[in-house]
């Protein structure tokens, strides 16, 4: 009965991680990779991305502390960082690397660095919610997601 | 449809069960990516996080061996790495008179015209837009195997 209760409770979170546009249609190809041999890929994923992410920001931060500021270099920084964003489905954090990408190619310092501190919000929240989400799911066991055809 | 064909089929990986793809990547998170959409069909995966890796593993760096060309039947690349571009990676395995037949897929995240052109130009099989999918797995081994839907 309890089981029961903890997977809607999952199932709601997960779904209003789309609905509230956290995620995209990405981070379901990645529960589609998820299977017997690779039971925790997708949390595996999400922790590669914040382990390399957070090393990204600081390097982007770094360089902006840097006046004048480099554009070029900060946007080839940018587009690593969006690559893997959108890799794991990160909606609003890609959205935020692509306003920040376009600031730097109107060489616009302050538009960068405003948007620089709404991506680290945007990048934090989706990992709490994310993590709060995969440590549910655990306490719900092996759930048979329906999975769409190949 | 974003990604590019070259008119030449190459029907390389034709009668192979399990194809061996060299996937190389400089991020983490899209080598992991690519390794399990690979293996879901099938193949079998080495990776490298760079040209300079991949070369070595092609038996095409510093100190030249051919132990591992005949058992890649694949190489994909992604287009933006620090170093070697997938593009420049590509050249070197096209000017390789052992590799040259070897099939090569470009990846990017980035859908720009010319730099499309321009890998198919140089011999690249197929360009892929970033964030692959499997989908666009089950095309590749479609064109690579000569199906035709």
């Amino acid at each position: 009965m309890e089981r029961n209760n903890i997977r809607r409770q999952v199932a709601l979170m997960r779904q209003s991680l789309f609905t509230q546009g956290y995620l995209d249609e990405q981070f379901v190809q990645l529960e589609e990779l998820q299977d017997d041999t690779n039971p925790n890929f997708v949390e595996e994923i999400a922790t590669l991305y914040y382990r390399d992410s957070c090393r990204s920001l600081q390097t982007i931060e770094k360089s902006l502390e840097k006046t004048p500021h480099d554009f070029n270099k900060l946007d080839n920084h940018m587009h690593q960082f969006k690559g893997s964003s959108s890799s794991i489905g990160a909606k609003k954090v890609k959205a935020e690397c692509q306003q920040f990408r376009e600031y730097c190619r109107a060489g616009n310092g302050e538009g960068c660095m405003r948007t620089f501190q709404l991506l680290k919000k945007e990048h934090a929240t989706l990992k709490k919610k994310l993590e709060a989400y995969f440590q549910m799911a655990r306490q719900a066991g092996p759930i048979e997601t329906a999975s769409r055809p190949k | 449809m974003e990604s590019g064909f070259s008119s030449s089929s190459m029907g390389f990986m034709e009668n192979v069960e399990q194809p061996h793809v060299l996937a190389v990547d400089d991020s983490d998170i899209d080598r992991k990516l690519i390794e399990k959409l690979l293996k879901n069909f099938s193949c079998k995966v080495t990776t490298a996080e760079n040209g300079a890796r991949a070369l070595e593993f092609l038996g095409l760096g510093d100190h030249p061996n051919h132990c591992n060309v005949s058992k890649v039947n694949l190489v994909i690349t992604d287009y933006c790495m620090p170093g070697m571009t997938g593009y420049e990676l590509l050249k070197k395995i096209k000017e390789s008179s052992v590799m040259k037949e070897v099939p090569v897929v470009i990846m990017s995240s980035e859908n720009i015209p010319n730099r499309i052109s321009k890998c198919l130009e140089e011999g690249a099989q197929m360009f892929m837009l970033k964030p692959i999918k499997q989908s666009d797995i089950k095309q590749l081994r479609c064109h690579l195997m000569n199906c035709r839907s």
